[in-house]
């Protein structure tokens, strides 16, 4: 076994290509280096984990001797918030989740996504309009990014105008979960911190405001609260609100990067898109198993000593589970390293499994295949201009940075 | 290479599948599937085509579904020839042909049975005619009983509170109408899950305004002067008002027609190994004669290699894909039907699913959540191990039970979990009705025989 391989995914030169280095980390299903997380890569172990009610995602559960060197990060979130659903276990978790499915979808809400459809289309057909310099293109700056935080705002209930301000807070808030070697980790967390009480401050302005005054949108459902459970308390709001902002876009961005790029690389398959848009469905689910935009689910503990693979796995323990390596086991999948939007079995990981899976699923599907649909029907001859393209730092949400492309036009 | 049979079967056989619903379709598309050339013909006693049963009590019943719509997708042209809206009446197996209504009989060299279950008819048959008395098995009765609740009665009486009779009672709640549920049982669901979660249940229906009534059978229903049901007599010496009845007592094997063929045939199913071959009235198993689906009874290694017999949608596209390979396999590329059951039910805006065979039982532990809130997953142990697993609006969890029902591990669990909360820190007797009383009956039919049959009544010793 590699000693020293989870150093070398987290290190930012395996960024373009994390998988040989999964593949090497299979060969060790429980892989633990003595003092770091125990990391689980393999298909069949990482789904049952996913579904095993011995194992916790509350950090309050890992030992303080757990060394995972991705809890760092995030130390100045708890002081601000209180942990969001994503972190809390049943019972807390389960009803946090659905007071905040209740206004998103079904069953109270059924067209709530669908109906965003027209919404979505317009975004996109904007972003491709104004695209300018069709010799010049950066899609994650121009298109990527903006079409999904646009989304999300109007989904909350975000002013329009406001989108600026929350574009500073989110990146700050995205980048602190992106270990960088060369930043001074207590300016970051300082810097964190402050986005992060930013962030509540100006939610629970707008939280405040539609208490009185509620309208359609998800801040004004999940303020007023319905249904038996008793209603969201103002501090689990903000941290639902901020939950759903940060992760109803970071991923996304990343899956329609990812997705451009890995088309760009596949012309055969774009061009296939070009003239088939139902592809789009099969395409974005085997894109989420080929480039999964979350690679892999830190903090997960176990509550008490559990064995995975014949090897005992301590409670307390930090666990990391590796989706985008489970997605390429060859024990699960034929061809794994092959892009085959045709693909037939394709029970991916890329959305987690079990009570933790995506939330934002639905809407994340809806605006991958429109995004990827209409760049394919628009952009005439696309190409990439650099490949691999620059990566962003984070390990865990990984995706490009810029993705530099031309095209010979956009059509109408 | 050699021509074998198997090749020959394949290429120019004749492959008969009674039965055109679920089991029957799937195992029909598999055979197809797997290079069967041949002729291939479906027989169904319905008129249609083969249609999915889950939505007749739910979503027909709430008019968010359309009975005549709910045919079954198709996975591939299975290019069969249909023998709908004709029954099959007997079973010849030493000249290898199936006998029709019509008096036709139709050759097979191979032969797939899958005919399912019907719904136990109220044993009064005059009774059971009037109008407004139903069962609900077949889309005409989902039309037909939709159409009733459409007309807005003024009380609803189901009769059995098993999965049917509760989704029913569920719609009717849902749809704002009155509705009483006569159970024999002191609960709801108590033959497949027992008095513990039969407890949970009845809290469920009353407080969503069902009129429960556990303890108590329905002795005659009453009719009016045009032949229209009007009243339930109660075994409590009471009487209820209704103008619609549902009659929901479970389900009986389609098998007679197989009486006298030499078949292991009876009211509990029809007996075959794991690799799904009936086997004859000696207990030898056939060749020829693959089962599938409701009316199969096979042995399960999990479960001390009982006879089951399951009313589960997934065991009967299971158990069909499982025929359909053996009948086109040689023998050593046979695969055993080891299906771990499974079913789901929606009733009262509550998921409620199941793994394993807790009707096998006796104790259960809530391992998670709390049945106070209905969320909760229940553990059932038999001996010393998992056997089962329920869960109540908790079923994202259900496949690690899954896992330790196939890893025979043991009860009760050792370790504890997300979500345990103070009632689950102890198993408790999971109250499960004596066997030989009869209720609506559990989904899950243990042995060839109830301990209530004592004899075995279709039992003719060979001729000699």
């Amino acid at each position: 076994m590699a000693h020293g391989i989870l150093s070398q995914i987290l290190d930012y030169s395996s960024r373009a290509n994390p998988y040989p280095l999964y593949e090497e980390l299979r060969k060790t299903p429980v892989f633990h280096d003595g003092t770091g997380p125990y990391v689980i890569s393999t298909y069949y172990d990482i789904q049952s984990l996913l579904h095993d009610p011995r194992l916790s995602s509350d950090a309050r559960n890992l030992a303080a001797t757990a060394g995972d060197p991705l809890a760092e990060g995030e130390d100045g979130e708890e002081t601000a918030l209180p942990p969001s659903f994503l972190k809390l276990d049943p019972p807390e978790h389960d009803r946090l989740r659905r007071m905040t499915n209740r206004p998103f979808g079904p069953p109270h809400s059924p067209h709530r996504v669908d109906g965003m459809r027209g919404g979505l289309k317009d975004i996109v057909t904007g972003l491709i309009d104004n695209l300018g310099d069709t010799e010049n293109i950066d899609l994650v700056d121009q298109f990527a990014y903006p079409f999904p935080v646009t989304m999300i705002c109007q989904l909350l209930g975000v002013p329009r105008e406001d989108e600026p301000k929350f574009h500073v807070w989110a990146d700050t808030l995205a980048a602190s979960l992106d270990p960088d070697p060369d930043a001074d980790p207590a300016e970051r967390q300082r810097k964190t911190h402050d986005s992060r009480m930013e962030l509540g401050m100006y939610l629970a302005g707008l939280i405040e405001q539609r208490r009185k005054d509620p309208g359609e949108d998800m801040l004004s459902q999940l303020a007023v609260g319905h249904g038996p459970d008793e209603s969201m308390s103002t501090m689990e709001l903000l941290s639902t609100a901020a939950l759903l902002l940060i992760a109803g876009h970071e991923t996304t961005v990343n899956l329609i990067t990812n997705g451009m790029l890995t088309l760009l690389r596949n012309p055969d398959v774009l061009a296939k898109l070009r003239q088939e848009p139902g592809l789009a469905v099969p395409l974005v689910e085997e894109l989420l198993r080929f480039e999964p935009p979350v690679q892999l689910l830190p903090q997960r503990t176990p509550l008490v000593d559990i064995e995975v693979g014949g090897i005992t796995i301590p409670k307390g323990s930090s666990m990391w589970l590796i989706l985008a390596s489970g997605n390429r086991d060859p024990n699960r999948f034929e061809n794994p390293d092959r892009f085959d939007p045709y693909r037939k079995d394709i029970q991916h990981l890329g959305l987690g499994s079990g009570i933790h899976s995506c939330f934002g699923a639905p809407l994340a599907r809806l605006e991958a295949q429109l995004a990827l649909t209409e760049l394919a029907r628009r952009l005439e001859n696309p190409r990439l201009l650099e490949d691999p393209p620059p990566y962003r730092q984070n390990a865990v949400l990984r995706g490009p940075r810029h993705l530099r492309i031309a095209c010979d036009g956009i059509r109408a | 290479m050699a021509d074998t049979a198997l090749d020959q079967l394949k290429r120019s056989g004749r492959v008969v599948v009674v039965g055109a619903s679920l089991a029957g379709l799937r195992a029909a598309e598999v055979i197809r599937e797997k290079g069967f050339a041949g002729s291939l013909t479906l027989i169904g006693d319905e008129p249609h085509e083969p249609y999915d049963r889950p939505p007749l009590s739910k979503q027909v019943l709430l008019g968010k579904a359309d009975a005549e719509r709910t045919l079954l997708p198709r996975r591939r042209d299975i290019d069969a020839e249909w023998r709908l809206g004709v029954a099959a009446t007997g079973l010849d197996m030493a000249a290898r042909t199936v006998k029709l209504a019509d008096g036709e009989e139709v050759p097979y060299d191979r032969l797939l049975i899958a005919t399912g279950v019907r719904a136990r008819p109220w044993p009064n048959e005059a009774e059971g005619e009037l109008g407004g008395v139903f069962t609900l098995r077949t889309r005409e009765d989902g039309v037909g009983l939709a159409r009733a609740l459409n007309a807005g009665p003024r009380r609803v009486l189901v009769i059995g509170a098993g999965f049917t009779g509760s989704e029913i009672a569920s719609a009717c709640r849902e749809r704002g109408l009155e509705v009483t549920v006569a159970e024999r049982g002191n609960g709801p669901l108590v033959g497949a899950l027992g008095g513990v979660i039969g407890a949970v249940a009845a809290e469920l229906q009353r407080e969503n305004g069902v009129d429960l009534r556990t303890g108590i059978s329905v002795t005659a229903l009453e009719g009016d002067s045009t032949g229209r049901v009007r009243a339930a007599h109660l075994s409590d010496g009471t009487t209820l008002e209704c103008d619609v009845v549902v009659v929901g007592l479970g389900a009986q094997r389609n098998t007679e027609w197989l009486m006298g063929s030499g078949l292991g045939a009876g009211p509990r199913g029809i007996a075959c190994d794991a690799g799904c071959r009936a086997f004859d009235l000696r207990g030898i198993v056939t060749d020829d004669i693959y089962v599938a689906g409701d009316v199969a009874r096979s042995p399960h290694a999990l479960f001390g290699y009982q006879f089951l017999s399951l009313e589960h949608w997934g065991n009967a596209v299971a158990q069909a894909e499982t025929a359909a390979h053996n009948m086109m396999s040689e023998s050593t590329d046979r695969r055993p039907h080891l299906w771990v059951p499974a079913f789901w039910s929606s009733q009262f805006g509550v998921n409620i699913k199941s793994v394993g065979v807790p009707s096998m039982g006796t104790e259960i532990m809530i391992t998670q959540g709390s049945r106070a809130e209905r969320r909760f997953t229940g553990v059932y142990g038999y001996q010393g191990r998992v056997i089962g697993a329920v869960t109540f609006d908790n079923g994202r969890w259900l496949q690690f039970y899954e896992k330790q029902i196939e890893c025979t591990a043991p009860f009760p669990p050792p370790f504890t979990t997300v979500d345990r909360r103070p009632d689950g820190q102890r198993p408790i007797p999971a109250d499960f009705p004596d066997p030989s009383v009869p209720t609506h009956g559990p989904t899950i039919t243990l042995s060839g025989y109830s301990p209530a049959d004592r004899r075995i009544a279709t039992f003719t010793p060979a001729g000699h």
